[in-house]
């Protein structure tokens, strides 16, 4: 036992950990060039920024402050946990991530990645971070103008629930969770990606799946996203009818219990990725 | 230090389809040409090379190296595969540098490789243009390009010549002859013999994911030479056509049709086959309606040999 102790640490001593580095910069430097700014990418963009539009469009038209800043909260909790965490985000990160190998098995062009003189892990691991990049770009910077915008239509009020209220402590809860949303769907749709064809079936039972995740045994719950992240939502709101199953309350989880999950989940799947990289076979026309 | 090539009795199958079957070869540096027919298992055998794709049974080696150690092996292995595709949006300059700058090199190093290699395929101008706007020709000179980029030691090439002009194709000869002669292995995939032939220090034939010679050329004509094929002929006295043909000792095997309407013949000597069909045909003792290869693939590489200097002598 100790001899293969002794084994590991001096392979772990050997490995060319500057060289990784210096790769893995390089895999995330090439994807975000040909992804973030592309056309394809054109409709992920307009899914993250649809909300901010509709309230940008609601701020000119309706400037009467007809409903109050509380209702607007809830408004935004709305926008929040039913569009962006099971819709935007959700769409957002199965179009981002399922492309990275599934998209370039379609366009054939995976293969000069595998040529490369780059370990398979390092590959996923650079794919897999510029795919994160891009999500939070995208949904980071809409889910805060979505904030800002709901609260600047009230003015001074609206400073004062910021900068002194809960307001800053919610946005804070808001773009964690967004972070969280997109490691944990994004290696999820990494995966499907790999092990499917067309991912969209997979990722539509997945959406099943965690839409009755609140109501299975709590063992089961732990392999969800979504399940991790209403524990950590800032605002609860009331639901009804099918939505009520959003909410059902269960074992309460602390938030950083909550925060381990997804980010644990997010492990264990790229790590399993990481293992099909590795038995990954260039068949471009069976494919 | 082992500079060899070496596949250790590998057979890939991709679920029931053979790709490649009991291949067992061990190259010195030079060029190799891997020669065949369409399907015959030569882009198998090189995806199998460089780790595309997994054996499904035996084990391969290059130079000693094996691809679990990726950054080892890629350092010295360069291969152009038949893939014609490429990211979206790059130039072809963006194309080979790009794909130096994963080997972790720095700015300067990477331009100067690419230039270098820009100027071996003769690209020219071109190279600043988006690779989506090239003729077949320049995309298959930017992709050779970007595979000797980073100086391998290795070159796998998968039917390189494909799409370019005589000019083109003669200079490509050039450079993997240089290439070759530096004590580099180039592995070069054709479908023509006579393509290669010239340049090739070896030659390994195959068909239907068999190697079925292997070899200068020299030996591999001598090699099929000696193999028996197999030719049906349909005639109206086959028992009689049998007799005749048992007679000549280039005839291996003549065998009757179950229907009883021809004869398999399994010939050492196509040729000397053949003029004596015409001798028997001529006469009008038998009246023969058809001959036809029975042995597809024995054929095929038949018509290569033939097809390179006119016949087997
Ligand atoms: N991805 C795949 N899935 C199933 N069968 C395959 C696959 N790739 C190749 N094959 C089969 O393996 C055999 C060898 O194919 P391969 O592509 O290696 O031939 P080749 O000599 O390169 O042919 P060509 O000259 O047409 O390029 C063929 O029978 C082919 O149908
Ligand atoms: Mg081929």
């Amino acid at each position: 036992m100790r001899e293969r102790l002794e084994e590991a640490k001096k392979w772990a001593a050997r490995q060319p950990y500057r060289l990784w580095w210096v790769q893995l910069r390089a895999v995330v430097r090439l994807e975000a060039k040909r992804n973030v700014l592309a056309w394809r990418s054109l409709w992920i963009y307009f899914l993250g920024f649809i909300p901010v539009v509709i309230i940008g469009l609601h701020t000119i038209v309706d400037p009467a402050k007809a409903s109050g800043m509380g209702e607007d909260t809830m408004v935004l909790a709305g926008i929040f946990q039913l569009y962006y965490i099971r819709l935007g985000i959700f769409f957002g990160c199965l179009g981002i991530f399922s492309r990275l190998i599934r998209g370039e098995m379609v366009e054939r062009s995976l293969h000069y990645y595998l040529l490369a003189p780059v370990r398979r892990e390092i590959l996923l691991l650079g794919k897999f971070i510029a795919g994160c990049i891009t999500a939070l770009m995208i949904f980071e910077s809409a889910v805060f103008l979505s904030f800002t915008l709901i609260y600047a239509h009230y003015g001074a009020a609206g400073q004062a629930f910021v900068m002194d209220g809960p307001g800053l402590g919610q946005l804070e809860a808001y773009m964690g969770i967004t972070a969280l949303a997109c490691l944990g769907y994004g290696s999820i749709f990494m995966l499907l990606s790999m092990l499917f064809k067309n991912p969209t079936p997979a990722a539509m039972i997945f959406m099943g799946w965690e839409f009755i995740n609140p109501i299975l045994p709590s063992l089961l719950q732990k392999i969800s996203i979504a399940s991790y992240l209403r524990h950590l939502m800032p605002v609860s709101m009331p639901m009804h009818g099918v939505l009520a199953l959003l909410t059902v309350v269960t074992e309460p989880v602390r938030p950083w219990a909550a925060t381990m999950g997804v980010l644990v989940l997010t492990a264990v799947v790229v790590g399993i990725s990481c293992y099909r990289m590795r038995k990954l076979e260039i068949r471009y026309t069976t494919e | 230090m082992n500079d060899r090539i070496i596949f250790d009795d590998v057979s890939k199958f991709y679920g029931e389809v053979l790709g490649v079957n009991r291949v067992s070869l061990s190259l010195p540096p030079g060029i190799t040409s891997l020669v065949g027919p369409n399907g015959s298992g030569k882009t198998t055998l090189m995806n199998l090379l460089t780790g595309l794709v997994q054996p499904t049974r035996g084990s391969i080696s290059v130079l000693g190296m094996t691809t679990m150690d990726a950054t080892e092996f890629f350092r010295a292995v360069g291969y152009c595969t038949q893939f014609d595709s490429f990211p979206k949006g790059v130039t072809g300059w963006d194309f080979v540098f790009d794909g130096l700058t994963l080997h972790g090199i720095g700015y300067e190093e990477a331009t100067q490789l690419t230039k270098e290699s820009l100027e071996r395929v003769n690209l020219g101008e071109a190279a600043m243009r988006k690779v989506a706007g090239y003729s077949k020709g320049m995309r298959q000179k930017i992709r050779l390009a970007q595979a000797i980029a980073h100086r391998p030691r290795v070159l796998v090439l998968d039917e390189p010549l494909n799409g370019l002009d005589p000019m083109a194709r003669a200079e490509s000869l050039a450079l993997f002859e240089e290439l070759g002669r530096q004590g580099m292995h180039v592995l070069i995939s054709s479908h023509i013999l006579e393509e290669v032939d010239r340049i090739s220090d070896r030659i390994v034939l195959m068909t239907g994911g068999y190697v079925v010679a292997e070899g200068n050329i020299h030996e591999v004509r001598q090699e099929v030479h000696e193999k028996p094929m197999q030719v049906l002929v349909r005639c109206d006295k086959p028992e009689m056509l049998a007799s005749k043909m048992f007679a000549m000792n280039h005839c291996v095997e003549a065998k009757l049709h179950k229907d009883g309407g021809g004869v398999f013949v399994r010939t050492r000597d196509l040729d000397e086959f053949y003029r004596l069909l015409n001798e028997i045909a001529a006469e009008g003792e038998v009246k023969i309606d058809v001959v036809a290869p029975a042995d597809d693939d024995a054929n095929a590489i038949y018509q290569y040999l033939i097809g390179s200097d006119g016949g087997l002598s």
